[in-house]
């Protein structure tokens, strides 16, 4: 089936996109029955470096329930300057621009090979990149410093017309106008107080447009007249000002009583932060970058009280439904997402601190409106300064890695509906012609709002096969899905990209074996994987467990079963949270190193290999290399490390002894260098603590209680009473022969 | 009043008019051209003339003056002696103890008027002129008392009161119409007389007083026991008694101040003229004199001479005028000037109880030696009645106006401060009144019994002294508590809130920024100011001055320091913007708080800050703010908001302070404590009247509650182009001890010079804050009522945000048991106070009064001025609470029965007809009816409801001096100054003031008027060209600016001279007074007038004369 790798690669690298079958079942029943669901992973904005965007609009269907794009499977009459649309059938006049059209002159967006084409809009005003810092001032000292040093070496990665904005926050929220001279000015809020957007945007004098800003001067070329300019500013205009600032921010002046948390009005800041960009740049792409050093302790959003006495809430607490705030947190939270992403604007949380600091309640900001999510221990930190650097690393054309305010689009032919999305999106509610009945994921609509999108973001996207078992599709029929991508590139530009694809129909009793050929496994164990946390944020973690189970017997599961996704044992609710946040956006490959870490063997016996994700690679003369995506191990077995001890490392005669334990610092290098967020990066040995990190992801094979069973192997035992793998295996197998399922 | 009374007058009044006309352009015209001169007063304005040749009144006051010593001794012996008395009395008056004596010299003023004519008339003739004038005085005496006699004829009843009224009537073209009307004739006829009289001189003076005397027989006879028996007689109204004792004292040269006194009167010409009515009048004071005498019984025979004129219908209707001549009244003035001269010389030494103080108006200075100053404590009476039936009977109130922490002048010392280590102050186990010099000592010093509650205590170890034979601690001297009216104790920290030690004060400066002030140019003027102004905050510092015995040291306050005080400031319009000024900022930061609805303190570090060491920032800031603000449109205003900012800020930074509010317009922005404008001048008159003097809404009790519980006080400036709601802005500083300034229209041209001086000595004053005041009192008395700037959550204790040297608080005092005349009655009013510099205080002022069983001690002992205090007000409460008019009847009835318990207890019987003041008293009248017509209690049509309110609160915690002189302004003469014989530049006083009222008023002359709010030059229509010239640099009467506020700085004696005293008067007040050029026949005249308080009032207030009147009336149906 090299065919079909071959097939399934070249698709992902053309379009963004893998099917979990890429030959459809051609009825209802025989796909309900294939139990993994028709779907795909979708990467919106994966780069196309040899892809670039044509400069004009595209063509759009004129039938108005239908509006899909002109693309390479469309019928094209070149006489009579017609073409069909390939979704609905219906017949359409070329615009006048395409009258030279010819079979020898086609636009691009005719020709096979650009089944993904990227239009640029010309029309409309171009907005600018909005970045609104809110700032946690409740730090400690070496790590508020650390912090402002990222924020004003950021103001050096922006774009010179991009609009920036401050806000910060302890007890009080500020936010700063950044357009005074002399003097510094800020309005402050009470960070017990909720307000609504209507009330923030009168305190702040955002809705008097009489407001005279420069009534006087004259009125200074500025692409936003708007009334927004005292809080947010073009950098160019407000660098140094807005340089200082930072420099002279200060720790939350207020005193913190022995034995209390300091208070902490996350909550607020964010309605704020929210309220602002909605009273000035509504529908206009816009990052609001939070960054918090521990939990809300106060006013509305709140997640823990101030008394340090009282911890914050374990899952452990949650089960037992005593975590008193949570829910009316959460709530909060889910309000503010719904209004930023309703306004096209993202949110992305940078927590740093060695407890929790609210993820949990605060996920949604992130999960709904495409923002980051990044958890640290402190901002002093390589992870937290390299990850936040990273974010605006520039792509090969010197653009920013993000795009903003995207909506995306599902079009499908006939014979399929569009279930649902998972993924950092919002739905728009558009329903329509191709929208399923059921739901999987964020349901009910063709249309999605994701806020924010780089171009590793991928989201799950489901369908169902709704053609009637008795309504057969004609041999060679082929089913066609189109996404549309609107979306503000960081270049300021309004750009569509769409991409196109087609599969063929098989009736599945016939030509199973194309069927089951055509099946992308990893694919479908990510879609699946995506699946089951989405269930496992809404439902109770044992009925995930028990329907994956039922779903499939794959060998990644038994994996996926004990991921942080969906076990929350020795996970704290926030890295729950922030765990299952990444797996819902990553793209294929990294979903997989999730769900099943690499494991990699250095040793003298040869050159690195992968190995078992078992505790009988645990060997003493060898070096381990395990990437989860959010950590980065170097183990070094029993003998390795005490060659190192010794120092063999540093003698010239055992100068391969070097190279060997340099081998894997190279390549998690390389990992790192690529990966965001940063994985924390671990570097231990054979019974050192933070060996945990291993022990904890291997396969029990070998556990105290078989230590001896197993003989005098090698391999490190692992204490623990989860099953291993041998056991869970036997265990499916007879449950596959004994049940009817 | 009698002549009010006389039912006759009508007619004579129909009659007076026309006279009057004649008279009056005699009187006044005669300095100009009186051509029109009744012939009967020829006579008469022969004398005059003699007078008038120096135009001005003081001129020829000065000649009777000097006149008037020879006169007395020229007099009969008992005249004379009577005379000399009085001098001496006068200038006793400062040495001897004795209040009656103090009492008489003042009055004795008055009297010697009177007197003149009746026993020393040749002597007042004489100063006058020769013998004719004696005549006519006594002729005018007469005349006053024929009528007064008429008075009687017809009687009491209605005919007092008819006059008034057809006066009213009469007069409403204006001032003189009616009355003064009458007085012509009045005059007249004392023409007439006079020549009677002569013949009659030694009873003159019964005469006088009996009006008529008329009849020689009758009142001589009587007088002239009275007279005779006592030396006083002569005086015999006066109060000769009680003068006499001061007499004696009184060295020669005294006596003739009261000659001039006495002269004064006659002196200048209209009186005489008046004199017609004098007679009335002269009842009065005989009245007053009487009550004020020892012997009544002289009364009594005065007022059969009274009696006689009630008989003498007859010859009254002659002399149809009925009017009272005004000179004849009690003149405040008179009073005043007598009291300056007889005890302003002495220091007023406090060692003996119940001692009545010299008048406010005196400067005199204070020994301390164990009773508090007059300066800090005032009673309305320091002989208080035994049992509460006497005092109900009298009606007198009994109140204290107490100004804890008064300024004292540089000459007095400030109260020593006592610190008794860590035991704290010394107090009584039972009712925790502290060690005071009345506190006994018993057992050889082991114990003392409380003075208060006579509970026995014992003296703790360290405090042990042993007692000398008199049962004396021998330490006594060398402890202020023991020998000292006033002192202080340093308090432990069991007197501090949270039992800590307070921090320093802060000072908050929180500036509106909305378009009204920015365009007035408020904001930039006053941020201008303020960065000089600040290097001037209190400073309190104490220096030590000895330790004696254990723990116990001295201190006194010493020389200034950096001070302690702590500043922060908000600017805001709808929204509140705070500054963080810390001094290691590079620039100010500004935040903003919108949240105006829930109001917070933005910041904690940085919005506080020491003055010196942020200056740079400071600076910074009030360079910025005018800018940042300077186009701005905001045009709402919030105020509660802001105060509770202001509160909470230093609730944050847990100390007490002050808070600065410059505010211009009525807060009608969305918030808390908004405010509708509700000034509806339709209610005035009506049942809710009132409401236009309570606040709008709770909310600034409420928040005015919380205030005082921070130790909180709000001073507001106001700068409003339109209604402001003033009654409920000013609640808040109102509770809180703080003070309201209000600039209407303010403009920077006009009214800088007053808002900044204002300002300066607002911020510069030094305050108590987080205060709470108690005053106990010994057993049978109890504070039950009190008055003034502050908030009361219980019954007993005053707690004060803030106090200053400006602020009084009035107490009022009910019997709950008997007095004894033995022991008195004591007070002790302790104040407890954090100072500016932080530290915690007590102050503490001892008062013992005398008591008494008979009526007539009370009345002897008694303070107009600060019973007019205490009535004003109690009254300007009242109208909160009900009508106006009510309010207005109930002070007159009090008054009514206070003077009618005199008449009825303590007077010498006599005609019913016959208006008998208690000398102390005299002036009751004049001053309450000034009150009445004050602009709360009858505004007239141009004075608005925030004045009123303004005015009601600013009244509120006045102390006697302000009272005194608001309600009754004052009104000096310039020219005098250049044409007078000193040369002006030597001659710094004051020139001597005159009555309030038009008739005093010469069109020659130029006058300055001041009320302590107020202050207006007044310009004749012809005065000379020459002072025109030197004073404003124009060249005639036409070219001075009408409403001009400054005097061109010109370089000659009468421009240095006025301007000087402009200076000093401005000085004496709290505030600083604006002035105001008014021409005569201008405009503002209108405005002028309102402030003659004794003219009928445009408002329809009644005129001295028909008030006086009606209180004749009034007293006459209570008797009957």
């Amino acid at each position: 089936m090299a065919t079909y790798l071959e097939f399934i690669q070249q698709n992902e690298e053309r379009d963004g996109v893998r099917f979990s079958w890429n030959v459809w079942p051609s009825s209802r029943l025989e796909a309900t029955r294939m139990v993994v669901p028709l779907a795909c992973i979708l990467t919106p904005l994966k780069e196309r470096p040899d892809l670039p965007p044509v400069q004009y609009e595209p063509v759009l269907c004129s039938r108005p329930t239908c509006k899909a794009i002109l693309n390479p499977l469309c019928q094209v009459d070149y006489r009579a300057k017609l073409w069909a649309c390939n979704f609905c059938f219906q017949r359409n006049q070329f615009p006048p621009a395409y009258a030279g059209i010819s079979e020898v002159n086609q636009p691009a967006e005719l020709m096979p090979q650009f089944s993904t084409v990227e239009y640029v809009i010309q029309r409309g005003a171009q907005s600018p990149l909005i970045f609104l810092y809110v700032v946690d001032t409740c730090l400690e000292e070496d790590d508020l410093q650390a912090l402002k040093e990222s924020l004003q070496m950021s103001l050096s990665l922006l774009p010179p017309d991009a609009m920036v904005g401050l806000i910060t926050f302890g007890r009080m929220v500020q936010v700063h106008e950044l357009s005074c001279e002399g003097i510094s000015k800020s309005y402050v809020f009470r960070g017990t107080k909720d307000l609504t957007a209507k009330q923030i945007q009168d305190m702040l004098g955002l809705t008097k447009p009489a407001m005279p800003v420069h009534p006087v001067r004259p009125a200074q070329p500025q692409e936003h007249p708007s009334i927004s300019s005292r809080f947010l500013q073009p950098i160019h205009k407000i660098d140094m000002n807005l340089t200082d600032l930072l420099g002279e921010l200060q720790r939350d002046p207020w005193p913190v009583p022995q034995g209390k948390r300091p208070l902490r009005s996350t909550g607020v800041a964010l309605s704020i932060a929210v309220g602002l960009l909605e009273g000035t740049f509504p529908n206009t792409g816009a990052r609001i970058m939070l960054f918090i050093g521990g939990p809300p302790t106060q006013g509305p959003g709140m997640v823990v009280g101030d008394e340090l006495k009282v911890p914050i809430r374990s899952w452990h607490d949650i089960e037992k439904d005593n975590a008193r705030f949570m829910k009316k947190a959460t709530k909060h939270y889910e309000m503010l997402a719904n209004r930023a992403a309703a306004n096209g604007h993202c949110v992305d949380i940078y927590a740093c601190a060695l407890d929790q600091t609210g993820l949990l309640e605060m996920k949604c900001c992130t999960n709904l409106t495409g923002g980051h999510m990044v958890m640290g221990d402190s901002f002093n930190t390589s992870l937290f300064k390299q990850t936040f650097q990273r974010i605006f690393s520039k792509d090969f054309n010197g653009n920013f890695r993000m795009a903003f305010g995207a909506t995306l689009e599902v079009k499908t032919s006939r014979e399929l509906k569009v279930a649902g999305a998972i993924g950092p999106c919002v739905s728009l509610n558009v329903k329509g012609p191709c929208v399923s009945e059921n739901e999987l994921g964020v349901g009910g609509t063709s249309q999605w709002k994701i806020c924010g999108l780089d171009p590793t973001s991928t989201l799950g996207i489901y369908f169902e096969i709704v053609n009637q078992h008795n309504a057969p599709i004609p041999q060679g029929g082929r089913g066609a899905i189109q996404f549309v991508t609107h979306y503000q590139h960081s270049s300021t530009q309004r750009r569509i990209r769409v991409t196109t694809i087609a599969r063929n129909w098989a009736d599945a009793q016939s030509q199973l074996k194309h069927i089951e050929a055509a099946f992308d496994q990893e694919a479908a164990a990510v879609l699946m994987a995506r699946l089951g946390v989405f269930r496992a944020e809404s439902e109770e973690g044992p009925d995930v467990l028990r329907w994956l189970d039922r779903q499939l017997i794959r060998l990644f599961m038994f994996h996926l079963r004990r991921s942080p996704f969906l076990q929350v044992f020795n996970n704290s609710p926030d890295e729950s949270s922030y765990y299952r946040h990444h797996f819902a956006r990553q793209d294929l490959t990294q979903s997989l190193i999730m769900i099943q870490p690499i494991l990699y063997s250095y040793s003298f016996h040869g050159p690195p290999e992968p190995v078992l994700l078992d505790s009988s690679s645990i060997l003493a003369d060898r070096i381990l290399l395990m990437d989860t995506f959010f950590q980065i191990v170097i183990y070094l077995g029993e003998t390795i490390a005490q060659w190192q001890k010794a120092g063999y490392q540093d003698m010239p005669e055992y100068e391969n002894f070097k190279h060997l334990l340099q081998a894997p610092l190279d390549d998690a290098q390389e990992i790192l260098h690529a990966r965001f967020p940063m994985p924390r990066y671990v570097s231990t040995e054979h019974g050192g603590s933070q060996a945990r990190f291993l022990l904890s992801k291997v396969n029990p094979s070998q556990t105290h209680n078989n230590l001896y069973a197993w003989g005098q192997e090698t391999g490190a035992p692992i204490l623990t009473d989860d099953v291993s793998l041998q056991v869970f295996m036997d265990h499916l197998k007879k449950l596959a022969v004994s049940s009817a399922c | 009043m009698n002549l009010n009374q006389s039912a006759p007058p009508v007619p004579p009044f129909g009659q007076p008019q026309p006279a009057y006309l004649g008279h009056h352009q005699s009187s006044y015209g005669g300095q100009p051209g009186s051509t029109t001169a009744p012939t009967s007063y020829g006579a008469y304005n022969g004398p005059v003339p003699g007078y008038q040749q120096t135009p001005p009144p003081g001129v020829s006051r000065a000649p009777p003056s000097s006149g008037a010593p020879p006169a007395s001794t020229a007099q009969g012996p008992c005249g004379q002696t009577a005379y000399g008395q009085f001098g001496q009395g006068d200038v006793q008056n400062g040495p001897s103890s004795t209040v009656q004596m103090q009492r008489l010299p003042g009055y004795q003023p008055f009297g010697s008027a009177i007197l003149a004519p009746v026993v020393s008339q040749p002597a007042v003739l004489q100063p006058y002129g020769p013998p004719p004038t004696s005549a006519q005085v006594t002729a005018q005496l007469a005349g006053m008392q024929i009528s007064g006699a008429v008075a009687p004829a017809s009687p009491p009843s209605g005919l007092g009161y008819g006059p008034p009224t057809s006066l009213a009537s009469a007069s409403g073209s204006f001032p003189n119409s009616g009355l003064y009307g009458s007085y012509p004739q009045g005059q007249a006829p004392p023409l007439g007389q006079p020549q009677g009289h002569p013949g009659a001189q030694p009873p003159q003076r019964s005469v006088p007083l009996q009006a008529s005397s008329f009849t020689p027989p009758a009142s001589g006879g009587p007088r002239m026991p009275s007279m005779t028996g006592p030396l006083l007689p002569g005086q015999s109204f006066g109060g000769p008694p009680v003068s006499q004792p001061n007499h004696v004292s009184s060295p020669a040269p005294q006596v003739l101040p009261p000659g001039t006194q006495m002269t004064g009167p006659p002196g200048p010409p209209p009186p005489p003229m008046h004199s017609s009515q004098q007679p009335g009048y002269q009842l009065q004071q005989n009245g007053s004199y009487g009550p004020t005498r020892g012997p009544q019984s002289n009364y009594g025979s005065p007022y059969p001479g009274a009696a006689a004129f009630g008989s003498q219908p007859g010859p009254p209707q002659p002399l149809p005028p009925k009017r009272l001549d005004p000179d004849a009244i009690p003149s405040p003035i008179q009073v005043i000037e007598d009291d300056r001269n007889n005890r302003g010389s002495e220091p007023f030494v406090t060692g003996v109880r119940g001692q009545v103080p010299p008048l406010v108006t005196t400067n005199f200075l204070v020994k301390d030696q164990g009773n508090a100053s007059p300066r800090y404590i005032r009673c309305t009476s320091y002989n208080i009645p035994c049992t509460s039936d006497m005092a109900k009977q009298a009606q007198v109130p009994l109140a204290a106006v107490i100004k804890p922490l008064a300024r004292l002048p540089p000459e007095e010392a400030s109260p020593y401060v006592v610190d008794h280590g860590e035991s704290g102050p010394l107090r009584c186990n039972r009712c925790k009144a502290y060690m005071c010099p009345f506190m006994q000592f018993v057992e050889g010093g082991r114990r003392f019994q409380c003075c208060f509650c006579s509970c026995i205590n014992d003296v703790p170890p360290q405090y042990f002294q042993h007692l000398d034979h008199t049962g004396k601690r021998v330490d006594a001297y060398d402890r202020p508590e023991l020998s000292l009216g006033s002192y202080e104790f340093l308090a432990t920290v069991d007197y501090c809130k949270n039992n800590k030690f307070p921090s320093p004060p802060a000072f908050i400066f929180m500036i509106d920024v909305s378009y009204n002030a920015i365009r007035s140019g408020l904001v930039r003027l006053l941020c201008e100011e303020l960065k000089s102004l600040l290097d001037f905050l209190p400073s309190w510092v104490v220096e030590k001055v000895a330790t004696v015995g254990n723990n116990v040291t001295f201190y006194r306050e010493g020389g200034a320091e950096e001070s302690a005080v702590r500043v922060g400031f908000v600017t805001y319009n709808k929204v509140l913007h705070f500054y963080n000024v810390k001094s290691s900022l590079a620039q100010p930061q500004m935040m903003v708080v919108s949240d105006v609805g829930d109001m917070f303190v933005p910041l904690l570090d940085g919005f506080l800050v020491n003055v010196n060491e942020s200056q740079a920032v400071i600076t910074s800031l009030l360079d910025q703010i005018p800018e940042m603000f300077a186009d701005t449109r905001e045009t709402e205003t919030v105020f509660a908001p802001v105060i509770q900012a202001g509160m909470e800020a230093l609730k944050a930074a847990e100390c007490a302070g002050k808070l600065f509010l410059f505010h211009t317009s009525l807060p009608i922005a969305e918030a808390p404590g908004k405010l509708k404008n509700r000034d509806d001048r339709k209610l005035i008159n009506t049942d809710k009247e009132k409401t236009l003097f309570q606040p709008q809404t709770g909310a600034y009790q409420t928040l005015a509650k919380e205030c005082v519980a921070q130790g909180c006080c709000v001073d507001l400036f106001l700068f409003p182009n339109q209604y402001v709601d003033v009654a409920t802005l000013s609640v808040v500083p109102q509770l809180t001890g703080g003070s309201v300034y209000k600039y209407a229209c303010f403009q920077v041209e006009n009214d800088q010079e007053r808002f900044l001086s204002d300002l300066r000595r607002d911020v510069q004053k030094v305050v108590g804050f987080d205060a709470v005041m108690r005053v106990r009192t010994s057993t049978g008395i109890r504070a039950v009522d009190f008055f003034g700037a502050f908030y009361m959550s219980n019954t007993t204790d005053v707690e004060l945000a803030g106090l200053d040297g400006d602020k009084t608080v009035t107490v009022e005092f009910k019997h709950d048991d008997r007095l004894n005349e033995e022991s008195g009655a004591l007070l002790q009013c302790a104040l407890l106070y954090t100072s500016c510099a932080g530290q915690r205080r007590l102050r503490i002022h001892n008062l013992a009064l005398n008591c008494c069983t008979q009526l007539a001690d009370l009345y002897r002992n008694c303070e107009t001025d600060t019973l007019i205090n205490y009535m004003a007000k109690f009254a300007y409460r009242g109208v909160l609470n009900s009508p106006v008019k009510t309010v207005r009847d109930t002070l007159i009835t009090q008054c009514a029965q206070i003077l009618a318990c005199y008449r009825k207890n303590c007077a010498s019987p006599s005609s019913a007809g016959q208006l008998i003041l208690p000398e102390c008293m005299k002036l009751l009248p004049v001053y309450l009816n000034c009150v009445l017509k004050s602009d709360v209690l009858q505004p007239g049509a141009e004075v608005t409801t925030d004045d009123r309110a303004y005015v009601r609160q600013l009244v509120t915690s006045m102390d006697v001096a302000e009272t005194n002189v608001f309600f009754y302004p004052r009104l000096l003469p310039l020219v005098r100054l250049s044409a007078g014989t000193k040369s002006p530049i030597e001659n710094t006083t004051e020139p001597p003031a005159v009555r309030a009222s038009e008739e005093r008023l010469s069109n020659g002359d130029i006058y300055l008027l001041e009320n302590g709010l107020n202050l207006f030059l007044w310009v004749g229509a012809s005065v000379q060209q020459g002072v025109v010239q030197s004073l404003f640099g124009v060249s005639s009467f036409s070219q001075i600016t009408s409403g001009l506020s400054v005097l061109p700085v010109l370089d000659n004696l009468l421009s240095k001279k006025v301007r000087g005293l402009i200076d000093s008067l401005r000085a004496q007040r709290s505030r600083y007074m604006k002035l105001i050029v008014v021409k005569q026949e201008d405009k503002l005249a209108t405005l002028f007038k309102h402030f003659l308080v004794e003219d009928k009032s445009l408002s329809g207030g009644a005129s001295y004369v028909d008030f006086l009147c009606h209180m004749h009336k009034e007293i006459r149906q209570l008797l009957s």
